[in-house]
Order: structure tokens, then C-alpha cells, then sequence
């Protein structure tokens, strides 16, 4: 159910992104999500990759410091008031959702959304009761 | 030898008996010792001479130890002012090594050694390792760097004169310093204490954890790090951190370092003999009293240096340390009187910066000042590489943790800096020592 992510300390600079993504090409791993959050100075480039431990791997070895977490990926119903059915399965349970993004490929007629929690497995349990589609690993990757 | 037995240490590496002798004698040998360094100095050092002269001083007019605060001071300047050679009292031929300062500004400091300086310089660092409890049997690497600097040479020759496996692998390639360290079954480790930081980290990037290697001892100096520090390089890397002192206007490394009890460093003082002055008017300081540390070279011939300003900030501690030794101790260097920092009329020391850095949980990051004025005000900003402990993929906790960063520098230093979280490995490193203050301000 969990999904790997890998995210990266990265200074606000021109070409901070690019070192990076070149050693992730140069090791074949292909980039499916990414996500950067960003203060004036700093930022926090989330990925989702095709192999996230060779990922973290090449990073660090290249002297980058990256952390793995985990992450869901929940299937949307693509209408008005498809993240509103999501979200709301967890209105009143106290689970916070800590962010969240798109992700770029769709499943059929389905919107894919990548959500952290600091709680992933209550967020499971919930979702999973309320009828929602997790997506595993595999499925994420292969779409 | 008698007298060693007395004192009932019996455990002791018998290179380091010196360290045990009563102190009575032990001052009855340094005023002999100093007596006949000043001669040589007034007899063969023009410098010195003239200075003596015009205090109206004779070596005959020190009788006593306490004479010594009349004689007066030498410090870096006149080095410089006298090269090469000008403050040598040995002819070349006596020479038999000569070693440079790096010399960042101008002209180097050129220092030199006669066949005996060598022997006394490769003794006193027998016994700063035999302190720290290593023997022949033991596999060390030196990894300050060979040649000019005196750090490679000086540790290279007590090592090897302990009668231990020397692995001389100089600074830099910290890929190979970790494959010898695990490959070789490395057990003591000699190089300044941010090498070997960079060492740590680095072999947690390859995978290597140090806890698991056969290294059990580090000795390390060249440079002042605090407490905190030891700490930290203990925890990660599971070894015992030793702390050495030396400079080499006196004669390098081994001036004096800590035993296994970590109560200061004891001073080879029947070679060096220190004293405590006030860095502003010189005058000798009581023990236990902060203030700068000052040398006299008991035994030295190539270049004896008298009342030799350290620049660096200590005490004499008063008592003694439970190891049994009768020399006496300084306390760990923190502080330089040189690398004050003045910002905005504030004063400054680096070390601050560190310690305010370490009070932090989990932080002991690369870190470098940078100094800028704008529109005439002095700016401080401290840079500090966000490691993988430090790091957490949400915004609001980096967020919190530079506003933590923030807040424990602006109260250490009493000063406003800026703060900012940089990439891992984008400060430069150190291979020798520590680069921790980048001063752009001009008027």
C-alpha cells in the first residue's frame, strides 16, 4: 500500500535541480513524480522514481542528502467533489494530512493523488473503510 | 629511577618515566635547562641580544624560574621579520631539517632542527602516544600532511619511535584513508579533528561504519575543538579522541597532549616551559587564571625561542591529574587571542559559532562565517550544510530548525546573524585545517 518517495535538500540557486536529475539519467532511473516545495532559500525536491533504494543510493554516494518516506497513492474520482469524498473520509479521525500533489499519469478515468501522513497506516485503515483505492507499488510504477 | 618508583606508577610505558619525576627536580632541570638556553640565545642570536641589552638584562641575572617574566617576549612577527634565518643559533651544518609555515600571507615562518632537536622532538611525541595508550603493536596512520608542515613529519617519527606500524598516508583522498583504515586494521588515527569529521562522514556515505573498524584511539590537533566536539567524534565513531597541542615555532606536534584521563593536557615541561600572561599587558597570570599561553624552549639549539607568545588562549590548571604525572596541565585550546572576530563593535570568536551549534541536538554540521558590510554595517552570516540527521522532507520542520539555529546563535553571540541552510558538501573542506571564516569586508 505504501508508496516509496525520495525527497532532497536543494538550495534555492540556479541549477540546484539539474546535478540531480543528471546522476538519476545517467543511472537509468526514470523520474514518474516529482514535487518541489520551496522557501525563498531552500527547497525540498519530493520524487517518485522507478527504483527509489538505487535512487537513494546514487545520491548519497554523490554526497546528497536524501531521505526515503512513504507515501499513498489514492485513486480520485475525476468530477467536482472527487477530493472532497477523499479528504472527507478523514474528516473527524485527527489524522493529518501532511501535504499532498498530483500525480502526473491518470488510471482509466481516475485521478491519482500521492498524500503524506504522519500516520500512514491509521490513513490505511480509514480510507480503505470508507471504499477508497490505494494503489500499490507495482500498479504506480506501471501505469 | 628511584624516585619513579616512589611515586608508585607502575603501569606506565617506560618512554614516559620523564613525565613522573618529583616535581623538585623537575624545577632544578628547567632552571638549568633555561639558564643554558638563554646563553645560547644571548650568545648566538642577535635579535635576542639587543634585547636583552636594552632591558640592562645578562643571562647571569636569571638565578631563579620566577626570573624568567624579565626576559622579554618573542612572537610571530619576528619571525617573519628575520627570514630565514636570523633567529638561528646554529650554523647550517648543525641543521638537519627545516620546515616552513604554510605562509598564506606573505613571507612563511621557517623553523630548523639540529640532529638533537629531531631526537627530543621524536620523544615528546613517544610520549604524548604512550599517554594516549598506544605501543608497539599498534597500526597508526597519519594523515596531516607530510612535508613543510610540521603536523606529518613530527607525528611520523613519535610514531614510529613508540615502535609502532606507521601508515603515512599524508592528508587528502578521504575514499583511500577509509580503505587502509578497515583494510589495514588501523588502531589509532593522527590528523586535525575536521579531517577526521570529514572522515566520518564520508564513511557513512560508503557504507563504512567506523564502530565496527579496529580503530580505537584518535589524536588530534593542529587546530582548537571543544569538548562538544569530542563528543560528537566519540559517539560516531566509537573511538577514545585525544587532544595534542604543539606549534611549529616551538617545535611541532608534541608540545603537549592529554593522557587517558582527559584532565587537560600535560605540558612536556622539561622541554617547554609555560607560563600565563594577560594577552593585553603581558604580564604573568596565576594559575588557574585564563589568559595566554606563552613558551620557552628548555632544550631547543637550531632556534631556542624565549617567552614565545602562543596566541592561543588557556590556563595552567592548578593541582594535579590522577594519571600520577607530575607535569603540569593546560587547559583544552577554545580560542585563539587572534581569531577574535570583531562585528559591529562585538567581539567574536569562532568557537562560539561551534558551541552554539553543538548545543543543538543532532547538529554538528560544516559550518563557515562569512563576513560582508553593507552600507558600512558589518553583516555575520553563518552557513551551515544540512546533514542527513538534520534533514526532514517537510518545510515547517526545516523551517523550525533554522528558527532553532537562529535563536541559539543570536543568543551565544549577542549579535543578529543571518543563518543559512546549505547543500551538503557545498562548503569547502578541510584537509589540513579547518577554513571556517571567509572575511569580505572592505572599508
Amino acid at each position: 500500500m505504501k508508496i516509496q518517495q525520495i525527497s532532497l535538500f536543494v538550495e534555492n540557486k540556479p541549477g540546484h535541480i539539474a546535478a540531480p536529475a543528471r546522476l538519476l539519467a545517467q543511472e537509468g532511473v526514470d523520474i514518474r513524480a516529482l514535487y518541489l516545495a520551496d522557501t525563498q532559500q531552500y527547497g525540498i525536491l519530493r520524487m517518485i522514481v522507478s527504483d527509489c533504494q538505487k535512487a537513494a543510493g546514487i545520491l548519497e554516494l554523490h554526497g546528497f542528502v536524501a531521505k526515503v518516506t512513504e507515501v499513498l497513492a489514492v485513486e480520485v474520482p475525476d468530477h467536482p467533489g472527487g477530493l472532497a469524498d477523499v479528504v472527507g473520509a478523514l474528516e473527524g479521525t485527527g489524522i493529518n494530512i501532511e501535504y499532498m500533489y498530483a500525480f502526473p499519469c491518470r488510471r482509466g478515468d481516475k485521478a491519482i493523488l500521492i498524500f503524506r501522513f504522519a500516520d500512514p497506516d491509521a490513513a490505511i485503515a480509514h480510507m480503505q473503510t470508507a471504499g477508497i483505492n490505494l494503489l500499490e507499488s507495482n500498479e504506480l510504477l506501471n501505469l | 629511577m628511584n624516585s619513579i618508583l616512589e611515586t608508585g606508577v607502575t603501569d606506565c610505558h617506560p618512554a614516559s618515566l620523564p613525565d613522573y619525576v618529583p616535581v623538585s627536580e623537575l624545577r632544578e632541570l628547567q632552571l638549568i635547562r633555561l639558564q643554558a638556553v638563554v646563553t645560547r640565545a644571548w650568545r648566538r642570536v642577535k635579535l635576542f641580544r639587543s634585547r636583552m641589552t636594552e632591558r640592562g638584562l645578562a643571562p647571569e641575572d636569571i638565578r631563579s624560574l620566577e626570573d624568567i617574566a624579565k626576559l622579554p617576549f618573542t612572537q610571530k612577527s619576528d619571525l617573519r621579520d628575520t627570514y630565514p634565518f636570523g633567529l638561528f643559533a646554529s650554523p647550517m651544518k648543525d641543521v638537519v631539517r627545516l620546515h616552513a609555515s604554510s605562509g598564506t600571507t606573505g613571507k612563511p615562518i621557517v623553523v630548523a632542527y639540529t640532529k638533537e632537536d629531531v631526537e627530543v622532538w621524536t620523544s615528546v611525541v613517544v610520549r604524548c602516544l604512550a599517554g594516549c595508550g598506544l605501543n608497539r603493536g599498534d597500526i597508526v596512520q597519519i594523515a596531516y600532511g607530510y612535508g613543510l608542515f610540521t603536523g606529518g613529519l613530527g607525528a611520523h617519527y613519535g610514531a614510529e619511535g613508540l615502535g609502532a606500524a606507521v601508515v603515512p598516508t599524508s592528508g587528502g583522498n578521504a575514499d583511500r584513508q577509509i580503505m587502509l583504515m578497515k583494510d589495514f586494521g588501523v588502531t589509532a588515527m593522527c590528523c586535525t579533528p575536521t579531517y577526521f569529521l570529514h572522515l566520518i562522514e564520508r564513511a557513512a556515505e560508503l557504507g563504512v561504519d567506523m564502530k565496527e573498524l579496529s580503530l580505537k584511539a584518535g589524536v588530534f590537533g593542529a587546530e582548537p575543538w571543544s569538548e562538544s566536539l569530542r563528543q560528537h567524534i566519540e559517539r560516531a565513531s566509537g573511538i577514545e579522541a585525544f587532544d595534542i597541542y604543539g606549534l611549529s615555532e616551538i617545535i611541532g606536534p608534541g608540545v603537549g597532549c592529554e593522557c587517558r584521563r582527559h584532565q587537560g593536557l600535560h605540558i612536556f615541561e622539561d622541554h617547554f616551559y609555560p607560563e600565563i600572561v594577560d594577552p593585553a599587558t603581558g604580564t604573568p597570570l596565576p594559575d588557574g587564571d585564563e589568559g595566554e599561553l606563552v613558551l620557552t624552549t628548555l632544550s631547543k639549539q637550531a632556534i631556542p625561542m624565549i617567552r614565545y607568545r602562543t596566541r592561543d588562549i588557556t590556563a595552567l590548571l592548578p593541582g594535579t591529574c590522577d594519571c600520577g604525572r607530575t607535569l603540569r596541565r593546560i587547559g583544552r585550546i577554545g580560542r585563539r587571542s587572534d581569531d577574535m572576530l570583531i562585528i559591529r563593535g562585538v567581539n567574536v570568536f569562532p568557537s562560539q559559532v561551534e558551541s552554539a551549534l553543538l548545543e543543538i541536538e543532532g547538529v554538528l554540521p560544516h559550518y563557515q562565517i562569512l563576513l560582508t558590510r553593507q552600507q558600512g554595517l558589518d553583516q555575520m552570516e553563518v552557513q551551515i550544510e544540512v546533514t542527513s540527521q538534520m534533514f526532514n522532507d517537510k518545510i515547517g520542520a526545516l523551517q523550525r530548525l533554522h528558527e532553532k539555529l537562529q535563536g541559539a546563535l543570536d543568543h551565544v553571540l549577542g549579535i543578529r546573524v543571518r543563518v543559512a541552510l546549505v547543500e551538503a558538501h557545498s562548503l569547502e573542506r578541510s584537509q589540513g585545517k579547518a577554513k571556517r571564516v571567509i572575511d569580505r569586508r572592505t572599508l
